[in-house]
């Protein structure tokens, strides 16, 4: 029933097709066009979009028509005779003339607009973005504030055990939070590859290089949710790590930044701990890491945790080698504890391995790697405490 | 002079047969055919892995492949189609006619002419054996940016050192070109009289020694980051990630043209000859295809715009790629202008070179569209850029190549191909192609990245669109082979050695077929 569903709209869409021709308001309404923007710098790229494509399409009917016209007319089974003419140069010097002016017709909005998108003075708050494989981290300079947001779409979904959401690879556990009319400036690297972010309702796209920082900014009208995605190849999970901003007016902004500003913790060690972006673990940083952990406490956190490995080593440990080393009767996995800890807390240079201590909080340190010895294939039977971990931040 | 043409008396009808005839062969019609039909494998190769990401793409959710081999896919589907389908296509379409359009008894290197094809099926071998090694194919995109590119296993090697034997074969076979144009025109065939399919592959081949070491530097710099321990394009030992992607688009702009000019070259030959007129325009199209070849080494950074280049940069690459308009608009017109009072008839030939200014234009105008900056920071990456290259390379250099097989398949085999059978395959092929690649643009402009091997559900209407029409494409491809294996084994009617009523030019005066050695002694051109 809901497939018939599909191809009547499917049919509509192919109506939509054939009568894009004619006005442009057609397309926003099918999702023929670019979406409707939320930026002035959206609004101008779609002026500047729709304009170029109303040159195009003049330029292409009238070649076409003089084609589709000679074609019609000057066929041999009509008894046209041809004419043996083969240049004419005052035609050559316009066609070459008309074109450029037309060209140079377009660049001038072109550049306009391109010198407003480049200028990032003057911004009312700065948020730096790092791309990882595959998930965002967002940090507020201006606010002390940092959190990661990762794809919250269920692998059952992505398998087809369970219906499509509304929002199908297009939710994030944590969105980015910024406010409406603010001009926002963006700063963006990465932590490994490259990645794009984008989000397109707000017309900037650019790229997370590692070992550069881009910047760019925007300034959206009004709150709303609005999502985007990765726009560069990183690896296998490209099309798994969404991009979802969330705007708030200005004053719920401020209220936001305000209740989430880090807590002044006794230790000052606890002062880099921030929010864990996983599920699991919401109010990981108010937990208690001094007590005595037992062995089904973290093995039963740590399965949870280690959702976040799954990209890499697999749900199974199994990975994806060479590049995605297996943890399952691996080295480090079976090996001596202190190199456990240490590659998931620090990372390993020049791999895709990250430093996990800046996103997860001890007791999830302590608990994964306690579940990574103890489950997936590996049976060493030591367990780790959380303040251990917190002893060697 | 004399002793070259005494060697080529020697050989005179003293080929070995079987297999060692093509293993040894240093004649330009068979080693044109080998190039044909290699093309036509890989064709179906890539085709293949297209339809599988087509078939994952059909709806949401993973359900045929795995998101790694989806990206192994989508990199290797991109490597064959454009080193294994259109570079040997086009070579061969130059080893066929080159000689026999300018008068010359063969190509001028017959020996390194051998070696250049004989290293293809090498170079394709591994490069789809790298599917088969631990860690998978290559995944980061034909473009292997860095870093992703150090990422991965031996498949990424394999492909690094398939890249440098493809790279040597075609920069041999450019040589060959150049060398004989320049030294084996017939007497009274001076530049400007060369047919433009001939002008097309010299300036290609100017362009393809130019760029071809560049892409061997970069890879070869990949290679030495990912195993000898240099950091070219890694920061956290000095290099730079975008540096690869400006060294490997200073490459692949020229290789876009190198992808398409021998197509403008084909499109000029057949529009004369079904318009019953010489091609319009004559010096014009000669100085746009340089026109077009100078501009598209200043062009390269079009490719990066969202790498946060400087504004000045940003503006300067957005005003060269614009001018490309010009001449490349400047060869549209004049395809018109030759058109214009002809006498025209709408013989398979034609209906492929039609379509493909039609549909080029198409994708020159999505290209022109790319070009404005602030709009490609929204079509960057999207099924909008996919729609537009399938535009310009599908409807460009594939279609191109299929008029010009219909064009001179009746030389080649001195027999006609079924002339209902090829406007079939020319109308399905050109609806099908539309129904797969035009919702693409739609698709990007909705904002669906490429290189993804799952989507949100918004976008799926369009793609079970495009997955349809890519089926069908594919299916048809078969008819393809069929019409030219009909051809082949003589069954159909005899052709004439002028074949196309009005079909001008050197390559139409001998016997169709030709016999093995053509103008063993020059003809005069008047």
């Amino acid at each position: 029933m809901s497939q018939m569903f599909c191809s009547a709209r499917s049919l509509l869409r192919i109506a939509a097709v054939a009568t894009a021709l004619f006005p442009l308001s057609v397309y926003a309404e099918w999702g023929l066009n670019l979406p409707p923007p939320s930026s002035p710098i959206a609004s101008q790229i779609l002026d500047l979009h729709n304009a170029i494509m109303i040159v195009c399409l003049i330029i292409f009917v009238i070649v076409f028509g003089v084609m589709f016209y000679s074609l019609y007319a000057h066929r041999k089974s009509r008894g046209h005779e041809a004419h043996q003419f083969s240049h004419n140069s005052k035609l050559e010097v316009l066609w070459t003339v008309i074109p450029f002016f037309i060209l140079v017709g377009l660049a001038i909005p072109s550049t306009a607009t391109l010198l407003y998108m480049e200028d990032t003075t003057e911004s009312d708050l700065t948020i730096k973005i790092t791309g990882y494989q595959w998930k965002w981290q967002y940090e507020y300079l201006d606010h002390d504030i940092s959190f990661f947001s990762n794809l919250s779409t269920p692998r059952a979904q992505i398998e087809n055990r369970e219906p499509k959401g509304e929002h199908y690879l297009l939710e994030v556990d944590k969105p980015m939070v910024m406010p409406s009319n603010r001009k926002v400036r963006f700063l963006i690297t990465s932590n490994d590859v490259i990645h794009a972010w984008w989000i397109p309702k707000f017309g900037v796209k650019k790229d997370a290089i590692p070992g550069y920082i881009n910047e760019f900014w925007t300034n959206v009208d009004s709150p709303g949710t609005y999502r985007g995605q990765c726009a560069e190849l990183c690896g296998k999970d490209h099309g798994f790590m969404p991009v979802v901003a969330e705007v708030l007016s200005p004053e719920d902004f401020d209220a936001w930044a305000e209740e989430n500003k880090p807590k002044q913790v006794a230790s000052a060690a606890e002062m880099t701990v921030v929010e864990t972006a996983s599920a699991a673990s919401p109010a990981a940083s108010s937990e208690d890491v001094n007590r005595e952990w037992t062995m089904d406490e973290l093995m039963e956190r740590g399965k949870t945790v280690y959702v976040q490995c799954i990209a890499c080593h697999g749900p199974d440990g199994k990975g994806i080698p060479p590049t995605f080393p297996p943890l399952t009767g691996s080295e480090i996995t079976t090996g001596p504890l202190d190199a456990h800890i240490d590659i998931v807390m620090n990372g390993k240079v020049n791999t895709t391995m990250q430093a996990f201590k800046q996103q997860l909080s001890d007791v999830d340190i302590a608990s994964v790697i306690t579940y990574e010895r103890n489950a997936i294939g590996n049976s060493v039977g030591d367990l780790i405490q959380p303040s251990e971990i917190a002893a060697r931040r | 002079m004399s002793a070259a043409h005494t060697e080529a008396h020697d050989h005179h009808d003293h080929r070995p047969s079987g297999i060692m005839r093509w293993l040894t062969t240093t004649n330009h019609k068979d080693i044109g055919t080998m190039y044909l039909i290699f093309s036509l494998t890989m064709f179906f190769v890539g085709g293949i892995m297209a339809l599988a990401i087509r078939a994952e793409l059909f709806q949401p959710g993973l359900q045929v492949v795995n998101p790694e081999l989806f990206n192994s896919l989508t990199t290797l589907h991109a490597l064959i189609m454009i080193f294994g389908a259109i570079m040997p296509g086009f070579v061969g379409f130059a080893n066929w006619l080159i000689p026999m359009m300018i008068g010359a008894p063969d190509m001028a290197l017959p020996r390194m002419n051998n070696w250049s094809f004989w290293i293809l099926p090498f170079a394709f071998a591994m490069l789809l054996g790298s599917l088969f090694t631990v860690g998978g194919g290559p995944a980061s995109g034909w473009t292997l940016y860095a870093p992703l590119s150090v990422q991965g296993g031996a498949g990424v090697d394999m492909t690094i050192l398939s890249i440098h034997m493809m790279g040597i074969s075609s920069v041999l076979g450019a040589i060959n070109i150049i060398v004989t144009i320049m030294n084996m025109r017939a007497p009274g065939m001076n530049l400007m009289k060369m047919p433009l399919f001939v002008w097309t592959w010299l300036i290609t081949a100017f362009l393809l020694i130019a760029a071809m070491p560049v892409l061997a530097g970069a890879v070869t710099m990949l290679l030495t980051d990912r195993h000898f321990g240099t950091a070219f394009f890694d920061p956290a030992g000095g290099g730079d990630p975008v540096l690869f992607q400006h060294i490997f688009w200073f490459f692949g702009h020229p290789e876009v043209y190198i992808l398409i000019l021998p197509a403008f070259g084909i499109v000029s030959q057949i529009v004369p000859t079904f318009s019953r007129k010489p091609l319009f325009g004559y010096d014009s199209m000669v100085f746009a295809t340089a026109g077009i070849a100078f501009l598209s080494f200043i062009v390269w950074a079009h490719h990066m715009f969202t790498v946060g280049m400087p504004l000045a940069g940003e503006l300067f690459f957005m005003y060269a790629t614009m001018l490309i308009a010009v001449p490349t608009g400047v060869k549209v017109f004049n395809w018109v202008a030759t058109m214009w009072r002809g006498s025209i008839t709408l013989e398979t030939p034609m209906l492929f070179a039609l379509a493909v200014v039609f549909l080029f234009t198409i994708g020159g105008l999505s290209g022109l569209m790319l070009a404005i900056v602030p709009a490609d920071f929204q079509y960057h990456d999207t099924y909008f850029v996919v729609a537009h290259f399938h535009y310009v390379l599908f409807a460009g250099s594939i279609m191109s190549m299929m008029g010009a097989t219909y064009y001179w398949l009746p030389k080649w085999t001195g027999r006609m191909y079924n002339e209902g059978l090829g406007k079939t395959h020319f109308w399905l092929t050109t609806i099908f192609f539309n129904v797969t690649f035009f919702p693409q643009h739609f698709l990007g402009l909705a904002g669906m990245p490429r290189r993804i091997p799952d989507y949100s559900v918004q976008f799926t209407e369009f793609n079970i669109i495009s997955s349809i029409g890519a089926f069908g494409l594919g299916l048809v491809q078969l008819l393809f082979v069929y019409i030219i294996i009909q051809a082949v084994r003589g069954k159909n009617e005899k052709a004439t050695a002028q074949v196309w009523e009005g079909a001008d030019g050197l390559e139409w005066t001998v016997d169709s077929p030709p016999p093995y050695h053509t103008f063993e002694s020059p003809p005069t051109v008047k």
